[in-house]
């Protein structure tokens, strides 16, 4: 069984008003080194797998076709054996 | 001349689309089914807002990918009306039958509110109703309407005429200050290359009828059904 945990996140230069609002409440608490903050979402799946590169496909297919929008999102992933 | 209303799990504007198109232009309608591979016998389909899928992962990320989707690009293909209006912009978006994306609302608030729009384009089977320039009144309901697409796409969209509507304020002035929601140049509602799909975040089914207190979103519906007139003839 392979485990696949998928980040996306919204490309850079596209305004993160999440990030910004949690940049702020950090800042008003005073974490002031808190430059810049990203807000993105992980997808963790468990895949009924073997082979390492066909699940690598499989999820880079997953994430051009439902699970990232390349409009505005990137997308990384790491899978692994468990 | 038919027109179909398309329902997925979660669609909550649908009766008032399918009012207007029933009762206000008194037109046969029928609901079409996310399931459904066959719309059968449509002139135009409506999109209409909601949570599809509970606008879980992306608004329309999961909706875009119904049967009933491939059906719809296939008439939008042979040249067939389709509008979709919030959360059916959004699944326009995502099923890339239009550009750009939704992203969440610059002030990470849910907006619910009439909203001053600004037609910018009334030549389109969708806005002849209005000129350019009209300002018209539209509620909007949304919390991911905040329109963007990359800079070439924009300023290729905007040498196309392909913005609709923009946000304004009620002399129709459009400027960051009546932007509501952070989209990109003030974008409402957008028209695809070839003149036949439109996507909208403001509600014109809620501002058809008149009972309601608004009703100059008569004319985007009155202006589909003219064009399938002239068309069929």
């Amino acid at each position: 069984m392979l485990k696949a945990i998928v980040t996306v996140m919204l490309k850079k230069g596209i305004f993160d008003p999440q990030g910004r609002a949690v940049q702020n409440g950090l800042d008003s608490i005073g974490f002031d080194k808190v430059k810049k903050v990203r807000i993105g979402k992980q997808l963790e799946m468990d895949l009924e797998m073997t082979d390492m590169a066909t699940a690598e496909a499989s999820v880079h297919d997953m994430c051009d076709k439902m699970l990232a929008n390349p409009v505005v999102e990137s997308y990384s992933f790491e899978i692994k054996e468990v | 001349m038919n027109w179909g209303v398309l329902l997925f799990p979660g669609s909550n504007c649908a009766e008032d689309c399918f009012h207007a198109v029933d009762k206000i232009l008194g037109k046969p309608v029928k609901y079409l089914w996310h399931k459904d591979t066959d719309l059968g016998d449509v002139d135009a389909i409506i999109i209409p807002g909601g949570f599809s899928y509970g606008d879980h992962l992306r608004p329309g990320a999961i909706a875009h990918l119904s049967p009933a989707m491939t059906a719809v690009k296939e008439f939008a293909a042979n040249g067939g009306l389709v509008i979709g209006i919030c959360n059916g912009f959004q699944i326009l978006t995502e099923s890339r039958m239009l550009p750009g994306s939704l992203l969440q609302n610059r002030g990470l608030k849910f907006l619910c509110q009439d909203q001053n729009l600004k037609v910018d384009n009334a030549d389109t089977p969708f806005t002849s109703e209005y000129a350019a320039g009209d300002v018209v009144v539209f509620p909007i309901a949304h919390n991911e309407g905040n329109y963007y697409a990359a800079p070439d796409t924009i300023a290729e969209m905007e040498s196309n005429g392909q913005i609709l509507f923009r946000y304004c304020n009620p002399e129709g002035e459009v400027s960051e200050k009546t932007n509501p929601n952070g989209s990109i140049n003030s974008i409402a509602g957008i028209i695809n290359r070839t003149g036949n799909v439109v996507g909208m975040m403001p509600h014109p089914e809620r501002s058809a009828d008149s009972v309601l207190g608004l009703s100059n979103g008569k004319g985007v519906f009155v202006s589909m059904l003219k064009h399938l007139e002239a068309k069929h003839g």
